[in-house]
């Protein structure tokens, strides 16, 4: 495709959102020069977003400097020397959420939507539309539905749109964030297949930004308010500023968590040179880990330690709504103080096999049965729990923590729970966990106008204050900063130290390592436990 | 799958020319442009409520009767979505039966409710009409592609391509709705919360509801304003809304079964303005 690279200019730069006090982001100088390819890293908070929404020109509001609530401009940014509002179309924004930004319902017609909004003309977008999917690797038909695209294929299909409209620059906004491992993968080839293809230029923002350094010429560093504080080649940047981005909140690659690295206690992270599992005693450790295959599976991930068994599933079959059947055949089990690790690729059902053994779903088939040690006078079958029964055993964290909100205050919203189960000291729970999630100062606010880190820490906060023996979360760390992650980690580490059953759906390797926690590949066929070398923490 | 160049675009089905996508598109009468069968019911109902008589509501519903098995819509399909209008035949007759206008021999007077030989045929009347213009009103949209009747809307009957294409994406969003809720229920049976106070628990799911619902909608209008949409200059459309034989095979059927019906009342002598 012939169209030329874009030249992007941000000459001390600025934007104030209509109503705030703060500027969102200021004092911003930059230039990618045409085809260049540049990441941009910084703490929550420093603007990222916005920059990426200024080069689209879809920022919301007009600045109107005579009215002080209204939004407020410095500065300039220019798309070849144009205000970018006036040249929409010329850059290419993908956002976040898969889900939000599939326009049409027909796979073809999506692609062809930006084409149509440009007056393209109509034998001419086919074959655009043929030859953006080609690009990206999206072999579906034109006529096939989006609403059952995976994460990947949607993040896909969302770039297709993009590279028929022929932009000049492409603008991606964490892409990756909320996507399982393969679709990471999928969306990091496409971009590099739609780059070769129109050597345009390239914008991206993500917390894990070794997704991207393989493609990037540069990687600039931003700061709340203190504008751009590094700037360069990247392996230049991650060895002067590592420890900066890592405060940041960046992944720098090669920083990741060590195994059990959020765990104390029982199992301490391995050194190199020792037989991690000899102190932990226990007859499994010793023994050749085909025979452990070999054995039974599930049972023997939990096998070799004291963790007494609260929940066990066997041949639990998992269903969504009354008709759709998504998982079958799965065993395991829930133990005290161990971090269960639900794995797989999207779709295969590990939100509703979460969903199931936190007793919010019927199991299609087989049993979930809890012990007399979690049922604690009432019937074996979490399903058929009263509510306040359930809350006093199974906690639930939500993979969208605005789903579980109900109260006015963060201060009402952590004490729901306690209150409904009758606990005495509700007010000391409460400000307990305000000064540990970090949310004393928020106490009053409404929690749906928290930041995604200070939700995501308040939800896992409100079930913790019921104290239940058992909590299950559904990707309880997806598209966070380093920061938010380590927050979230360690508070799930010290509640499986205390002797929390931990159920955690994930894609997250890092989450698993960090908790050390014993991992479940759901397949079609069930639930495969991860066998790890004792001393290395390997995957075998 | 045909063959490329095979599948022309079919009249009124929003198909991209040359057909070279590699899939198969409805023929028949489920390819027949949305925007034509709402012109069709629409005057079909005009002709329908000119007269008040048994015979007009009769007739046409027996002419639709018999063209239905054209639509090869599943039976229990067809009950399903019709179920509606089944349920509103019977209680719109039950009232018009106890309160309809009395004229002729009278069968029981409670004072409040007074049943005669002439309310009892205005229900009649009534039901059958509601029943014929509700049947093929359904019928004829159960497999519509909202896409298509929003190309023809913006296409043929030329409505602003902002609005169609807003309330596309909203129809779009509001199955998402459905899940959101679903999970809205379980986060508070998780918490604690759902043994009591139904109505409480519900006004607190609607807000959520609602705020989700927002935050998404403006999620989508950053996505489609990043894709120029709502740009200045002429937007094109890539798929064809034709309105050609098949559209207008379908408008004429319709009316065609309204003058009919209304024909054939005249004859009887029963038509009543």
């Amino acid at each position: 495709m012939t169209t030329a690279a874009a030249r992007i200019t941000f000459s001390d730069w600025g934007w104030r959102y209509a109503e705030r006090d703060a500027w969102a982001v200021r004092g911003v100088d930059l230039t990618v020069e045409p085809g260049e390819r540049v990441a941009i890293v910084g703490p929550s908070g420093a603007g990222k977003s916005t920059l990426l929404r200024a080069v689209a020109g879809v920022l919301p509001d007009e600045p109107d400097p005579h009215d002080d609530t209204a939004a407020a401009v410095q500065g300039t940014v220019l798309v070849d020397g144009a205000e970018p509002r006036a040249v929409r179309g010329r850059v290419g924004l993908v956002m976040q959420d898969p889900e939000a930004h599939t326009v049409m319902s027909r796979v073809g017609d999506d692609v062809a939507f930006g084409c149509e909004n440009a007056g393209v003309p109509r034998d001419e977008i086919w074959p655009r539309v043929r030859s953006a999917l080609d690009v990206v690797g999206l072999d579906l038909a034109l006529d096939r539905s989006t609403t059952m695209l995976s994460g990947g294929q949607r993040q896909r299909l969302a770039l297709a749109g993009v590279l028929a409209m022929r932009p000049g620059a492409l603008v991606l906004d964490e892409p990756c964030a909320n996507l399982d491992p393969s679709g990471v993968v999928q969306v990091h080839d496409a971009v590099r297949a739609l780059l070769d293809e129109t050597g345009c230029s390239l914008l991206v923002v993500e917390h894990r930004i070794g997704t991207w350094l393989d493609l990037v010429d540069r990687l600039v560093l931003l700061e709340p308010a203190g504008g751009v504080v590094a700037d360069g080649a990247p392996a230049e940047v991650l060895a002067a500023h590592g420890p900066a981005l890592t405060a940041a909140g960046v992944w720098v690659p090669g920083s990741e968590p060590a195994r059990g690295s959020a765990r104390r206690g029982t199992r301490t992270p391995a050194r190199t040179g020792e037989m991690h599992g000899v102190e932990r005693g226990g007859p499994g450790a010793f023994r050749p880990f085909v025979e452990l295959v070999a054995e039974s599976g599930a049972e023997h991930l939990a096998g070799s330690e004291s963790g007494g068994v609260l929940l066990e599933a066997r041949g639990l079959g998992t269903a969504r709504g009354k008709r759709q059947r998504v998982g079958t055949g799965i065993d395991l089990d829930v133990r005290t103080g161990r971090v269960l690790a639900v794995t797989g690729p999207n779709g295969i059902g590990k939100s509703t096999l979460g969903l199931t053994l936190a007793g919010l779903l019927r199991p299609a088939d087989g049993a979930l049965r809890a012990t007399p040690a979690l049922a604690d006078g009432t019937g074996d079958v979490p399903a058929a729990w009263t509510s306040r029964q359930l809350a006093a055993r199974i906690g639930t964290v939500f993979q969208d923590p605005e789903h579980q909100f109900v109260a006015r205050t963060v201060r009402e919203e952590l004490a729901v729970g306690p209150r409904a189960l009758g606990a005495e000291d509700v007010d000391e729970r409460v400000d307990e966990l305000l000064a540990a999630f970090g949310l004393a100062h928020l106490a009053d606010a409404n929690p749906f106008t928290l930041s995604g880190g200070e939700q995501r820490r308040l939800a896992i906060g409100t079930v913790i204050a019921s104290r239940p023996p058992v909590v299950v979360l559904d990707e309880p760390t997806s598209g966070q900063d380093r920061a938010t992650w380590q927050a979230v980690v360690d508070r799930l580490g010290e509640l499986a130290d205390t002797g929390t059953a931990i159920v955690a759906v994930t894609h997250d390797q890092d989450l698993v390592r960090a908790l050390d926690a014993d991992e479940v590949v759901l397949g079609a066929a069930g639930a495969r436990p991860v066998l790890r070398d004792p001393a290395t923490g390997v995957r075998r | 799958m045909t063959a490329p160049g095979t599948s022309v675009g079919l009249p009124g089905r929003s198909v991209p020319p040359g057909g070279a996508d590699g899939t198969t598109r409805a023929r028949g009468v489920r390819g027949v442009q949305p925007v034509a069968s709402l012109l069709g019911v629409l005057a079909l109902g005009v002709c329908l409520v000119l007269s008040l008589d048994v015979v007009s509501a009769a007739v046409a519903l027996v002419l639709e009767v018999l063209l239905l098995p054209l639509l090869r819509i599943p039976p229990r399909t067809l009950l399903l979505r019709t179920s509606p209008v089944l349920v509103a035949v019977p209680l719109t007759a039950l009232s018009i039966a106890l309160y309809g206008r009395p004229s002729g021999r009278s069968w029981f007077d409670l004072g409040f409710a007074h049943v005669t030989d002439g309310s009892l045929e205005l229900a009649l009347a009534t039901a059958l009409r509601v029943l014929a213009v509700g049947l093929p009103a359904v019928a004829l949209f159960v497999r519509v592609d909202p896409t298509d009747l929003a190309d023809g809307l913006a296409q043929l009957l030329r409505l602003p391509a902002r609005f169609v294409l807003g309330a596309l994406a909203a129809i779009r969003m509001t199955t998402l709705l459905g899940d959101d809720w679903r999970q809205l229920g379980m986060a508070r049976r998780a918490r604690g919360v759902a043994d009591t106070g139904r109505l409480r628990r519900g006004a607190s799911m609607a807000f959520a509801l609602l705020v989700l619902a927002l935050r998404r909608a403006t999620t989508l209008a950053v996505a489609m304003e990043s894709r120029g949409f709502g740009a200045p200059g002429r937007r094109t459309w890539a798929r064809t809304a034709r309105f050609a034989g098949p559209e207008w095979a379908m408008v004429g059927v319709l009316v065609g079964i309204g003058v009919v019906s209304i024909a054939v009342a005249v004859g009887a002598g029963t038509w009543r303005v």
